[in-house]
């Protein structure tokens, strides 16, 4: 008996080993077998998620998402985990998150009731309403001065399903065309396919602040929809959601967030460096004081 | 877009570049292989065989290269995780370069069938006769006279290839095209980037065409 | 992983209007085939006049349409796609690029684009193949209308390209087959074709697995079926006495 105790007691030691290596699951699990975690960026959510001109995402959300590896670091402890970056587009990134093939994505991608019964959305990263982007000589001023014309969206956003609905509604009779990204719904607009471009109102900022002469375009229209940012990440996979949630409220209390939002919303940003003198609303700061993920319509 | 617009734009164009002929190489490598085991599968003789390798070969000549590329990158990701309960990420390179041999295997397989069958019957039977198996007649035998005479086909199929891989544009892969094209939109100077996109593959295409050209007067047995 | 199996997504409603989901296959694949045969149709005329030109006595001529060739060639499809979508419509006359970008709709406006694309992209293909059938004439035939007084136009209109294009239908005829698959480029362009109206339909049921799968087996057998009506149509046209050039 007194030589089976030390025996019993290996065994025991071991199992509780297993069991705690067991205890991961999920996303956790799959990136410490891997020694890699796949971030879903954009490459032209100016000024979100986009790449400088060496090929590297940079912007708002991915100084974000970049905290966020650093806690999956810390919680896993792997140091040195590689960062795989895959390109995501509005159409895609939802898809891409749900069959596995980018672990959480860190952009412009409004939490909805919808999309959460598809993915898990982080506490929010932002705030925007969905407004009009038009040249100051268009002469509109909101919405029911698109009816009849050419209006853009970007497809696979909450805009595209708004003035769709909008557009069967009301019978305007707008045409609608949906383009790929915001950088190309935006060159409709500047090359005159489209009159407007509906989109969230950082966005467009972002977007006129590429415009051969930005003087030229202006935001308007009142927003038709408030909406909540959120890094998007796989379903029923609580543990990961903590760490995620975990880095952003930290960020969010510490008020470098803050410093983030100074960086790309007030100071001259790649690739031209243009200022978007954009301002943090109520609502933001709001948020920031007290994370939630919940979406705009559960509030 | 000025000069030193482009100059700064270089070294991501480059990496576009790399990601480009490093996915055009091995999916040659690999639809080659791919290919010649069906064109042999297809002239074996066995009818089970040569049944599946034809159904492949007319599967994947009756669907856009488009839609293969996004059946591999979206829905082949789900049945994996089914089949190992994992979510072990593919990512688009991956499931971009699997997409394009399985592509390319099929129209690889045609034209290494053509010229397996382009070679005299008599050949193989005096293989036979000096004892040789059915593998070692197609390997020391008609195989390497096949691929010799079947090389400018295979070369101006690669050159199609090197063309088709634009298309990893749909499913985000930062391949040259795209790269040009994420350039642009950034700069919001997409057409210009467009153009010269066009340019660089213009003048490649072009150039391997002719010296294909040249090789194949070269190479006539 | 926790994938929901739904096939039955197919027939459930769209939330547009009445439509079910497998209506937008239907749609799509309607618009697919009129791409596809308005290309086409633009193909065959304007590569049978290249194809001519490249076997015309002279040098500016065949030149031309030698420079054609490699130039629609060695630039790939989606690359000249969005040439004709983005560049172009920017250099046109303002009065017809305007015409183009606001005064018809979206979808005609892309519709347009694509078919001038392929059309013109299959051009560079079938003029190829004319100038095969037509150098596959025996030379004698030509020869003997010029001897019977006929001029160059003559003996290119009644004996030349009536049959060389007997010769080459089967591989004009595949060329469709190709146009109906590089028509799914169209999609870049938000164009709703097949391909289109499937990634939409991911967009909306998030059914990617069904949708895609779909999508592919209908390409797959419209193609077969195309492929059997096309050798039925082959045979009943074939030049008798002529060994028909197979192939590419």
């Amino acid at each position: 008996m007194t030589k089976l105790l030390p025996a019993a007691l290996a065994i025991a030691t071991l199992f509780c080993g297993v069991a705690h290596a067991e205890e991961l699951t999920g996303t956790l699990k799959k990136v410490k077998d891997s020694g890699e975690i796949v971030l879903g960026v954009r490459d032209s959510s100016i000024p979100f998620a986009y790449y400088d001109n060496a090929q590297k995402p940079i912007g708002y959300s991915m100084d974000l998402a970049n905290k966020i590896v650093d806690n999956v670091k810390k919680t896993l402890n792997m140091p040195n985990l590689n960062v795989r970056y895959n390109l995501v587009t509005s159409q895609t990134r939802i898809p891409l998150v749900q069959n596995g093939t980018v672990d959480f994505e860190c952009g412009s991608t409004t939490n909805n009731l919808e999309r959460q019964k598809q993915v898990a959305f982080s506490v929010g990263i932002f705030e925007i309403g969905t407004r009009l982007l038009t040249s100051k000589k268009s002469g509109i001023k909101d919405f029911s001065d698109l009816a009849g014309k050419n209006v853009v969206t970007t497809a696979g956003t909450t805009s595209e399903r708004l003035i769709k609905a909008m557009n069967a509604d009301k019978k305007m009779n707008m045409n609608i065309i949906s383009a790929k990204d915001h950088g190309e719904s935006f060159l409709m607009l500047e090359s005159g396919r489209a009159v407007a471009f509906m989109m969230d109102d950082a966005l467009l900022a972002g977007e006129m602040a590429k415009a051969k002469n930005p003087a030229d375009w202006t935001i308007t229209g009142k927003s038709q929809s408030y909406e909540i940012y959120g890094c998007s990440m796989r379903k029923d996979d609580p543990a990961f959601k903590k760490v995620v949630d975990d880095a952003l409220k930290a960020t969010f209390k510490s008020g470098d967030v803050n410093k983030m939002f100074t960086k790309w919303f007030q100071q001259p940003i790649p690739p031209k460096n243009l200022n978007l003198n954009f301002q943090m609303s109520d609502e933001l700061k709001q948020l920031i004081a007290n994370p939630t993920d919940k979406s705009a319509e559960q509030m | 877009m000025t000069l030193t617009d482009l100059s700064q734009a270089l070294p991501g164009l480059w990496e576009g570049m790399k990601v480009t002929l490093e996915l055009l190489v091995m999916a040659v490598v690999g639809g080659i292989v791919v290919g010649t085991l069906l064109a042999l599968m297809r002239l074996s003789g066995n009818k089970f065989m040569s049944a599946v390798a034809g159904f492949y070969v007319t599967y994947f000549r009756s669907i856009p290269l488009l839609m293969v590329i996004s059946w591999f990158y979206f829905a082949v990701p789900l049945v994996i995780g089914m089949v190992t309960g994992t979510n072990r990420p593919i990512g688009a390179f991956v499931s971009c370069l699997v997409a394009f041999t399985a592509f390319e295997a099929a129209y690889y397989a045609e034209i290494i069938r053509a010229g397996i069958q382009s070679i005299s019957r008599g050949q193989v039977n005096a293989a036979y006769a000096l004892g040789m198996t059915y593998p070692q007649a197609m390997r020391l035998v008609i195989l390497p006279q096949a691929f010799r005479k079947m090389t400018p086909l295979l070369l101006q199929q690669s050159i199609i290839l090197f063309q088709d891989t634009s298309l990893v544009y749909a499913v985000g892969l930062l391949d040259f095209f795209n790269t040009s094209y994420s350039k642009g939109n950034i700069t919001g100077e997409i057409g210009q980037y467009i153009m010269l996109a066009g340019a660089v593959y213009f003048v490649i295409s072009f150039g391997a065409s002719r010296m294909v050209k040249r090789l194949q007067k070269r190479f006539t047995v | 992983m926790n994938y929901h199996w739904d096939w039955g997504v197919f027939f459930r409603s769209t939330g547009v209007g009445h439509e079910i989901y497998l209506d937008w296959f239907f749609s799509g694949l309607a618009m697919t085939l009129g791409l596809a045969l308005a290309g086409w149709i633009i193909a065959l005329v304007l590569g049978t006049v290249l194809g001519v030109m490249r076997t015309l006595p002279g040098k500016v001529l065949p030149r031309i349409a030698g420079a054609y060739v490699d130039l629609f060639r060695n630039v790939p499809l989606l690359v000249q796609l969005f040439i004709w979508y983005y560049v172009i419509p920017d250099w046109l006359p303002d009065a017809i690029g305007n015409w183009l970008k606001q005064d018809i709709s979206p979808t005609t406006n892309a519709f347009i684009t694509v078919m001038v694309c392929l059309g013109l992209f299959t051009a560079a293909r079938v003029c190829e193949q004319v100038r095969t059938g037509i150098q596959a004439l025996p030379r004698g035939q030509a020869n003997a209308g010029y001897a019977l007084g006929l001029n160059i136009v003559q003996v290119y209109r009644h004996i030349v390209v009536p049959q060389a294009f007997r010769i080459i239908i089967p591989p004009l005829t595949s060329e469709f087959l190709n146009i109906i698959k590089n028509s799914s480029v169209a999609s870049l362009v938000a164009l709703p074709e097949l391909l289109g109206q499937t990634k939409q339909l991911v967009d909306f049921s998030a059914a990617q697995f069904e949708a895609y799968t779909v999508g592919t087996l209908i390409y797959f057998v419209v193609n077969i079926a195309l492929m059997f009506f096309m050798r039925w149509v082959e045979k009943r046209l074939r030049v008798p006495g002529l060994i028909a050039l197979g192939g590419k």
